[in-house]
């Protein structure tokens, strides 16, 4: 059973629809008791990292599934702005992020060669995965790619937590993972045969 | 490599899917869902519905239907026609739209642009601009229409379009109504033009006859969104309704064709 954190931000529904056409099953969780026993729990999130973090931490659902985290034994994945929580901090907001895996989400713009470009970061990349992606793609797969729709980029404190990449201006850790806390830059729910992959990857980790 | 967009436009009226000429004479080319299942098929980059009688009838969205089509859609997924607050961006939002259009309540009150930009994030906010060439003996240059090209708006486009990027907008749709349909190709001076004023990502829609344009359109611009209607929803000279789009494969080829052909650099 995989359960999506619905604290009113992000596609809920889509991750639902992807799991049913996968025979998957999968619920919303809405209260701290859904998340009892969670063993997979999705975290999505779209808009602004402070109010994201306001309505995550309001939703009831931090402090069990931090609990969760510290015990080990769930699997969790971060998606959009929700693996953007998963950091120390963010140059979008003043709150403090999550800090499941260590690292700071940064600005496209602050960089001088991206401002020539288009933003936020929208549309089709590609993603290489680096050879320990723990079981979120296969190693070294080619071709992969996802739809992107962002303004900052989560940046790792430690690079062996980036287990995948991509390029636009910079190269950007796209998915991150520490111990059993993974997030992904991209929108897996909306990325076609490539994400329905990863989701069903990350349900059988 | 980000690759530029080729997202096709469906016409929503009286609940079926349409397609016009010039913003008239609606002509029904099938069911929406059944659409976007075939688009899922075809592993389509985005798509955009626009619902053509909501403004004009000062109606709700149906969101009945945008629930529907959300739940089938695979990609992501923008819907406009007849937005008018925050609250009603938030909902079709919260059915699993990553994209709200606006157009006319955008244009006449730029507050609302922000608004919903701060409920919904600004790169879930679209604000599409109904451009003409003037037609008047003495006028030049272009105007922005609304109400399904009934009403013209005062004002530079180009000057208009960034006022919506500033408001909050995360891409601006550039649709040449007098080219809606015509398969005469994109309105390319008008797009080159219009992305000078912009760094958030443009979208350009009306006019495209064939791949061709959409290439042209790529090659001139670079990293832009390709948006069409008859093209991915009509085939033949005899304008067959047939949904098409190219596969991962052809998109991959007219778009490095493009790019390379247009000395743009994306990466």
């Amino acid at each position: 059973m995989i359960r999506i954190v619905d604290y009113g931000l992000g596609n809920v529904q889509a991750f639902l629809n992807v799991y049913k056409r996968l025979g998957i099953a999968a619920e919303r969780a809405s209260i701290a008791a859904d998340l009892d026993g969670a063993r997979h729990v999705i975290l999505p999130g779209v808009g602004s990292f402070d109010h994201a973090m306001e309505r995550f931490s309001a939703s009831g659902m931090r402090e069990p599934l931090e609990k969760l985290v510290a015990d080990g034994d769930t699997r969790i994945l971060g998606i959009c702005v929700g693996m953007q929580m998963l950091a120390d901090s963010s140059d979008e907001g003043e709150l403090a992020g999550l800090s499941w895996v260590p690292g700071r989400v940064k600005r496209f713009h602050n960089d001088p060669t991206m401002q020539r470009l288009p933003m936020p970061h929208m549309g089709w990349n590609d993603v290489m995965p680096a050879q320990a992606c723990g079981g979120l793609f296969a190693p070294d797969e080619r071709g992969l790619r996802f739809y992107f729709l962002h303004s900052y980029y989560y940046d790792c404190a430690d690079a062996s937590h980036a287990i995948a990449h991509t390029r636009y201006g910079i190269s950007f850790d796209c998915a991150v993972r520490s111990g059993q806390v993974y997030g992904v830059q991209f929108h897996p729910e909306k990325s076609h045969g490539w994400g329905i992959g990863l989701l069903k990857n990350f349900a059988s980790i | 490599m980000l690759r530029p967009r080729i997202i096709p436009c469906l016409l929503v009226h009286d609940g079926g899917l349409v397609k016009t000429v010039k913003f008239k004479a609606p002509r029904y080319v099938g069911d929406p869902i059944n659409a976007v299942k075939i688009f899922n098929e075809k592993a389509c980059d985005e798509l955009v519905v626009l619902d053509i009688d909501a403004t004009v009838n000062g109606a709700e969205p149906d969101y009945q239907m945008i629930a529907r089509l959300a739940a089938e859609c695979r990609m992501p997924l923008s819907y406009g026609g007849g937005v008018r607050t925050a609250d009603q961006a938030d909902r079709i939002i919260s059915l699993g739209v990553e994209k709200v259009s606006l157009s006319a309540a955008a244009v006449s009150s730029p507050k609302l642009v922000t608004e919903i930009a701060n409920r919904i994030g600004q790169q879930s906010v679209v604000v599409v601009l109904d451009v003409r060439t003037k037609s008047g003996l003495f006028s030049k240059g272009y105007e922005v229409v609304t109400h399904n090209a009934k009403k013209v708006v005062a004002g530079d486009p180009f000057v208009l379009a960034a006022q919506m990027q500033d408001a909050g907008a995360g891409e601006i749709v550039i649709n040449a109504v007098d080219l809606d349909g015509t398969y005469s190709g994109y309105n390319l001076p008008l797009a080159r033009e219009m992305q000078k004023h912009l760094h958030v990502p443009m979208t350009v829609l009306g006019g495209a006859g064939s791949l061709t344009d959409v290439e042209k359109l790529i090659e001139q611009c670079g990293l832009v969104g390709a948006s069409a209607g008859s093209i991915f929803v009509f085939k033949g000279g005899l304008k067959a309704v047939l949904i098409n789009y190219p596969t991962p494969e052809q998109k991959d080829e007219l778009c490095v064709r493009a790019l390379g052909a247009g000395q743009h650099s994306v990466t």
